[in-house]
């Protein structure tokens, strides 16, 4: 293995892959299969950073409202809904597995209903029936039968108590970021499925466009592979171009669209962001694009030379 | 198995070719080429000596019959091991087939690049075998701008310059002077005497009768007549064996 790898960085590879690339003219083997590759490429980096991206938003969301539980005591005669509150803070205390339960302050009420409700000189919040909230963190998952538990203890103290998982509430966003995350994945699938088939449209004009020389270099006793080297060899070269080229692209879009939404300032939009992880994953991308075209064009270029004698 | 067949290099055996599903070019043709003899392939236009250059520098499969070049058989032979046979073979193609991106230089080091010699080693003998056919001061010429003769020169020194066992050369002298004619046919012979099978398709009689040790296989509407006994075992030589020299 050793001796192989120095064999192919040593200078009788350089030479041999020297005279093989003079076999065919190199660098007019696939036209604008760079500009196409990074294209696609860039395209790819982008459909692949907005699928990380999601994740992680998936991700941080889940973690923040997993073990979050809401309960909220809604009664029109403020007093009952005040004894209640604390009835059932005091059940809720009680409760194994109970990590933290705090009444939310009628300030931080007034201030969530406020954009609703106005704080104009003379309004009466008071009079209003804003239900009483009692954010709940429970130290493992609030599964279904974790909640019944509690719904029922809470009832005995509470009955004009409802206890929600904050989960249930984000339920259809995380439905919506799964299914763009999957739409991301089919767009990634279909844009490899592009370039394999660009580079297999580009192998099959450059075999044509060629096929006398391949033909005179087969008589002169090339063999398949020697033939197949020379176009993987340019193929590697127009894709690795193209690949950074489209890493650029798509890297800078996807940067600019990080800042967009990080300006958004919303709860959700700021935690979406790329880890160095994921930046790594990308930079893999180009890789992935040299190593698909390379892949098909030698498969292209060995099929059609089978159907030489 | 004859005592000879060991030494024989390309053996025909009642072979057959019919393009597509078309009538046969070449009918019933059976042969025994030996090393070192110096053949050459005659007959009218159209006869089919140009399709049985193809079946010898193996562009071609035969529709029937038996091959064997180089006590291999090739009919039989993977595809991926005829490179092996075909690195043995020195061809001059009728229409040159010179790589037109390639310079003259390029053009003869292909089939040394080809076996994969080393560039160190390539240059100098490239450009001796250009000196020699006269194409010295035209290394960098593009087929293009070459004469018809020029390119022919090209495309022999392409073929020769891998010294081949066999040198399968269609109308090598085509358009070429005289002068230049006899010159090509003395470096043949000169691969000749070097050991070097040498088939020549012409219909130049006065380039057949420059080489009086030369056998003759004629091609006539795809049939293959013998007039000097070339195709006879043992062939009626004009030019003693080895083995039979000091006889």
């Amino acid at each position: 293995m050793i001796a192989w790898v120095r064999q192919m960085l040593g200078s009788e590879w350089r030479e041999r892959a020297s005279a093989e690339s003079r076999l065919l003219p190199q660098g007019k083997l696939s036209g604008p299969m760079p500009w196409v590759i990074a294209i696609m490429i860039g395209l790819t980096v982008i459909a692949s950073a907005s699928g990380l991206a999601l994740r992680n938003t998936a991700r941080v969301a889940s973690v923040d409202v997993a073990g979050g539980v809401t309960v909220q005591i809604v009664h029109g005669a403020p007093r009952e809904r005040d004894r209640q509150a604390q009835a059932a803070l005091a059940v809720i205390r009680a409760q194994p597995g109970v990590a933290s339960a705090r009444l939310v302050p009628q300030a931080e009420l007034d201030a969530l209903v406020e954009p609703w409700l106005g704080t104009h000189a003379g309004d009466d919040i008071n009079a209003l029936p804003v239900p009483a909230l009692i954010d709940v963190r429970l130290s493992s998952g609030a599964d279904k039968a974790r909640l019944e538990s509690l719904r029922a203890r809470i009832a005995e103290k509470a009955p004009a108590a409802r206890v929600d998982a904050q989960a249930s509430w984000l339920a259809p966003v995380f439905e919506a970021i799964g299914a763009l995350q999957l739409l991301a994945g089919g767009l990634i699938a279909l844009l490899a499925f592009a370039t394999v088939a660009s580079v297999l449209l580009a192998s099959r004009n450059a075999l044509g466009n060629h096929r006398g020389t391949i033909e005179i270099v087969h008589m002169l006793g090339g063999t398949d592979a020697q033939i197949a080297r020379i176009f993987q060899r340019s193929m590697a070269v127009d894709a690795a171009a193209g690949g950074i080229g489209g890493l650029l692209l798509g890297g800078i879009a996807t940067a600019l669209l990080g800042r967009q939404f990080a300006a958004l300032g919303s709860g959700m939009m700021t935690s979406v962001g790329l880890g160095w992880t994921d930046w790594a994953v990308i930079a893999c991308i180009p890789v992935a694009g040299v190593l698909l075209a390379v892949f098909t064009a030698r498969l292209a270029v060995l099929n059609a030379l089978r159907r030489m004698l | 198995m004859s005592q000879n067949d060991n030494a024989e290099i390309v053996h025909f055996d009642n072979v057959g070719l019919r393009y597509g599903t078309g009538k046969e070019v070449l009918t019933d043709i059976s042969f025994t080429l030996y090393p070192g003899q110096f053949y050459f392939l005659t007959g009218a236009s159209g006869a089919g000596k140009t399709s049985l250059l193809k079946l010898l520098y193996l562009a071609q499969r035969p529709s029937r019959g038996l091959i064997r070049m180089f006590g291999t058989d090739a009919i039989t032979l993977p595809r991926e091991r005829l490179p092996t046979l075909r690195r043995r073979l020195g061809v001059v193609f009728q229409d040159f087939r010179l790589v037109p991106h390639l310079s003259a230089f390029d053009n003869v080091a292909l089939p040394l690049r080809v076996a994969g010699m080393a560039e160190r080693d390539i240059a100098r003998p490239v450009a001796d075998m250009l000196d020699w056919v006269g194409l010295g001061d035209r290394s960098h010429a593009r087929p293009a701008t070459l004469s018809g003769g020029e390119q022919q020169r090209v495309a022999i020194a392409r073929a020769v310059i891998g010294r081949p066992d066999m040198l399968v050369a269609d109308e090598p002298t085509g358009n070429v002077d005289p002068e230049m004619a006899l010159k090509l046919l003395r470096l043949f012979e000169a691969l000749n005497r070097l050991g070097t099978t040498v088939v020549v398709a012409t219909h130049d009689i006065h380039l057949i009768r420059k080489v009086p040790e030369s056998l003759i296989m004629r091609l006539d509407k795809g049939r293959l007549s013998d007039p000097t006994g070339a195709l006879r075992y043992p062939p009626r030589r004009r030019f003693a064996e080895p083995a039979e020299a000091g006889a």
